[in-house]
């Protein structure tokens, strides 16, 4: 290869790899004094974009140089600072001491609400950007041209990173971050003004990321996409690095700017890929990051969040899973054919949030991907219909297959983490299949999906197809409740509680996580599978990261504290947005509300406070030590 | 035969020595006390012997076969039970169920999906916590318990694969002097009866002069005195590390004066 040409690509690296580092190390501070990992700062570096596309170009108009521009994006910037700290003061404030999970989700309803104002305020078409004055032309090194304005973006990358080493070392402000990153709670015993402390830490993270998005706008046409897009990439570079390292997002982005540049050479469509494998191989070799460490408080025994007891059906609970039963039955012979159309798909997402509620109820493995397996059995039996020729029943059959395949290749490596660093690779390991999905177009249709899968002739009709639907998945459901009660799901439930007494007691920790981990992403492939055959189609929204969230909100919703919980959270859930979504422009912001008022004062759901409801009853009216 | 036989245990952590030469052996049916001061190294040791550590080099024989460098779980299989320094259970199980799981995996039905597992070994687990006193919280969540109580759930867990070996990191930590005495009792008459031995780290000199058969006295990673309790008690350097010199002669100056 041409020496020119290898300067110039990796110069273009360093480019993207400043703009990444100067985003990734706003979140990386955020999490090392708050521990939230802040979803919604794609969010604010969007927010940024679309402030300095306004600003900007007015403060231009007054006098057309550099310093103006350099103003606009100083200013952009500072106002997304004042959003995170209002952001901090509002919402982060109170669920410091929620699970991690919880944290996640509040923080994705952020992003949610921030995508539908911004649309509502700026328009949904994307937004050319001004130009940087003095900065349009080019340098010519080597005799290649490269743009001065990318030379300049390596430079502030830079000044970001002497700009923030000064202030970590050198302010009051700046030793607090780092010893709160080291040991929030020792900080708090010190008598250090947390409050101020943390809203000041999200002022500087939010900054950071408006200032990146700010910057962007010279290189990209501002659009809606870009949290979600962004938000992948500044995850991967932070849990590289290690969470909570400013160093270590450096040298994270630094690689991942050059693997981009040069991936791009080799394999253009699947950089992304490349990208995640990266990240999947680091985790593997260093559970922690490159420069992260292990969390203080591991060892502690803490009460998990999840499945606590498990009680059998009394009476009340047989009579109501019966009537349940009566009515899924009943339902095509006195409903309509709307009707039948969201029990199929209330059934298909019922059995889809279960296998989530599999995972995370009882295996405390948290999936922040679990779109991917739904996806992965939606697109094998559409691909298997219209490519492969094959017949309905086949197809269904290896749909689960082939997800739970994908899920014990992925789950592999999920497995050996755990918490908010398993959120992470759950959630690479969804994005990989996304992009491939999205981007393999002449296998998958890319964008469009894919179309034509329909059911065999004799299940055609709409009422046959809704009974297959429902023999098929109440069948996995109980089949899956019935492995809860089973020694397998004890075992399960013992690595969760303690995995260092279940080692110890001979359980293999990591087999039966793995075991879990398989079943539950076939479990949601059948999901998938029956899925494809009543829309017809298929595309890469089914394995988005909100396909994701509407699950775990499902979980969420029914309870993450019982096993039947999801069921009635995925009613609860899909009813409620079939019947919501098309009255309004703003569901987005709707459900982003909706979810943050959960986390805020509903945590344990629909089905977990009734149970809390039920027993409170019970404990008034038996005398203590009745049961 | 020898039931455990350690040879030239070492184990560094950076440039930290947590175990140098380390040796000793166990019977059947013996208690073995390994005391120290914190960060003697005996949580090391015992984390070796259990497999959560690996050794950097040396022999754990366990019945003649050397076990170092295997996971707990193939060392729990050939027979080795064990407590930790903070208890662990399965905090979302009752009592029973904890013991029960412990009573499943011995029979090796981990991965069994056929019954009901709450309904698995629950006479063989009550006949356990029969043992240690606490058969009348059976059904009570573990999570509630007391900690001397979670200790003794411990230690039926530990007892339900039937282990030729205990290993029981500071037993009595975080419960009163009383229970204390209680479990170390009902420890030292369970080894004798069932034939088992018992490795343990204590921080409690009356709990470990009462109930061991053999004491080693670790320090900075090794072995400076081992023998009967009387020959450790008497151990001048043993006195110099848990005394210190001026501790040493204030003692003697105590004693005569008492005398």
């Amino acid at each position: 290869m041409d020496p020119a040409f290898i300067v110039i690509q990796s110069l273009s690296g360093l480019a993207s790899a400043s703009s990444l580092f100067i985003i990734a190390s706003g979140l990386t501070i955020v999490f090392g004094v708050t521990r939230i990992v802040n979803f919604a700062h794609g969010s604010l570096y969007m927010l940024g974009a679309y402030l300095a596309v306004t600003i900007v170009p007015m403060l231009l108009e007054v006098d057309r140089s550099l310093p103006m521009f350099l103003l606009g994006v100083l200013l952009s910037a500072l106002i997304v600072g004042v959003i995170g700290a209002v952001m901090e003061i509002v919402l982060l404030r109170r669920i410091y001491h929620v699970p991690e999970l919880f944290q996640l989700l509040a923080t994705f309803g952020v992003v949610l609400i921030v995508q539908d104002l911004v649309i509502k305020l700026w328009g949904a078409v994307e937004i050319p950007g001004p130009r940087a004055p003095s900065l349009r032309h080019g340098v010519f090194i080597f005799d290649q041209r490269f743009p001065a304005y990318e030379l300049f973006l390596i430079g502030m990358g830079l000044v970001v990173l002497g700009l923030l080493w000064l202030l970590m070392q050198k302010t009051r402000f700046g030793v607090l971050i780092r010893a709160a990153t080291q040991d929030r709670e020792m900080v708090g015993a010190l008598g250090v003004n947390q409050a101020w402390l943390f809203t000041g830490t999200l002022f500087l993270g939010a900054f950071l990321a408006g200032l990146g998005g700010a910057l962007q706008i010279p290189r990209v046409a501002v659009n809606t996409q870009m949290d979600i897009s962004i938000i992948t990439e500044v995850f991967v570079v932070t849990v590289i690095g290690g969470m909570g390292s400013v160093p270590g997002a450096f040298v994270a982005a630094l690689i991942i700017g050059q693997l981009q540049a040069f991936g791009i050479l080799i394999f253009p469509k699947i950089t992304l890929v490349l990208v995640f494998l990266l990240m999947a191989v680091v985790l593997v070799v260093k559970p922690w990051g490159l420069f992260g460490k292990p969390d203080a408080a591991a060892g502690r025994a803490i009460l998990p969040e999840g499945i606590l007891s498990l009680k059998r059906f009394g009476r009340v609970d047989t009579i109501i899973a019966g009537i349940a039963i009566a009515v899924l039955l009943a339902l095509p012979i006195v409903g309509d054919n709307y009707m039948v159309k969201v029990g199929i798909e209330v059934l298909v997402l019922a059995l889809a949030a279960f296998s989530l509620q599999f995972l995370i109820g009882v295996g405390g493995i948290v999936s922040f991907g679990h779109a991917a397996y739904f996806g992965l059995g939606a697109y094998a039996a559409g691909l298997l219909v219209t490519r492969g020729g094959m017949a309905m029943e086949p197809a269904l059959l290896l749909a689960p297959l082939v997800a739970g395949g994908f899920a014990a290749l992925f789950g592999f490596f999920i497995v050996r983490l755990s918490g908010i660093y398993l959120a992470m690779l759950t959630l690479a390991f969804a994005q990989i299949v996304y992009a491939v999905c999205f981007q393999w177009v002449a296998f998958t249709g890319g964008d469009n999906g894919v179309v034509g899968v329909w059911p065999s002739a004799w299940a055609s009709s709409r009422q046959v197809y809704y009974y297959l639907v429902l023999a098929m998945t109440l069948a996995a459901i109980i089949a899956l409740r019935h492995a809860i009660y089973a020694p397998f799901g004890y075992g399960l439930r013992a690595a969760r509680d303690s995995a260092i007494r279940a080692d110890a007691i001979g359980i293999d920790v990591g087999r039966i996580r793995w075991f879990a981990f398989t079943l539950s992403g076939a479990a949601a492939g059948l999901a998938g599978g029956l899925y494809s055959f009543s829309k017809g189609s298929i595309d890469p929204t089914m394995i988005s990261i909100p396909m994701s969230v509407d699950f775990l909100v499902m979980v969420l919703v029914g309870g993450i504290q019982t096993v039947i919980g999801p069921v009635v959270g995925a009613a609860a859930f899909h009813s409620v947005k079939d019947f919501f979504m098309p009255l309004t422009d703003f569901w987005r912001l709707f459900l982003g509300l909706s979810i943050i008022m959960m986390v805020l004062v509903f945590p344990r759901g629909i089905a977990g406070a009734t149970s809390a409801l039920v027993d409170r009853k019970r404990s008034v009216t038996l005398p203590a030590g009745g049961v | 035969m020898t039931l455990l036989a350690v040879s030239g245990l070492n184990k560094r952590f950076g440039g930290v020595v947590a175990a140098r030469d380390v040796a000793f052996s166990l019977q059947a049916g013996e208690l073995l006390a390994i005391i120290g001061p914190n960060g003697a190294g005996k949580s090391t040791t015992f984390n070796m012997v259990g497999g959560q550590l690996r050794p950097d080099s040396g022999q754990v024989m366990l019945a003649g076969e050397n076990v170092a460098g295997l996971a707990p779980r193939a060392i729990w299989r050939r027979g080795v039970g064990r407590t930790f320094q903070i208890a662990q259970t399965f905090v979302s199980m009752s009592v029973a169920e904890n013991v029960q799981m412990a009573l499943i995996s011995w029979h090796g039905r981990v991965f069994s999906f056929r019954s009901r597992a709450e309904t698995l070994y629950r006479l063989e687990a009550l006949d356990l916590l029969d043992l240690v006193g606490m058969r009348g919280d059976a059904d009570r969540p573990v999570r509630e318990l007391a900690y001397g109580d979670v200790k003794r759930v411990e230690l039926a867990v530990a007892l339900a694969s039937q282990p030729k070996l205990l290993l029981m990191d500071e037993p009595t930590a975080g419960m009163a002097p009383k229970e204390r005495a209680q479990l170390m009792e009902l420890t030292a008459s369970i080894a004798r009866q069932r034939q088992i031995g018992v490795l343990f780290t204590e921080h409690d000199m009356d709990a470990v002069f009462a109930h061991a058969d053999t004491i080693l006295v670790l320090v900075r990673g090794e072995i400076i005195a081992s023998g009967k309790p009387d020959e450790v008690r008497a151990n001048a350097r043993v006195k110099q590390v848990y005394l210190g010199d001026m501790g040493v002669e204030a003692a003697m100056r105590a004693r005569r004066g008492r005398a």
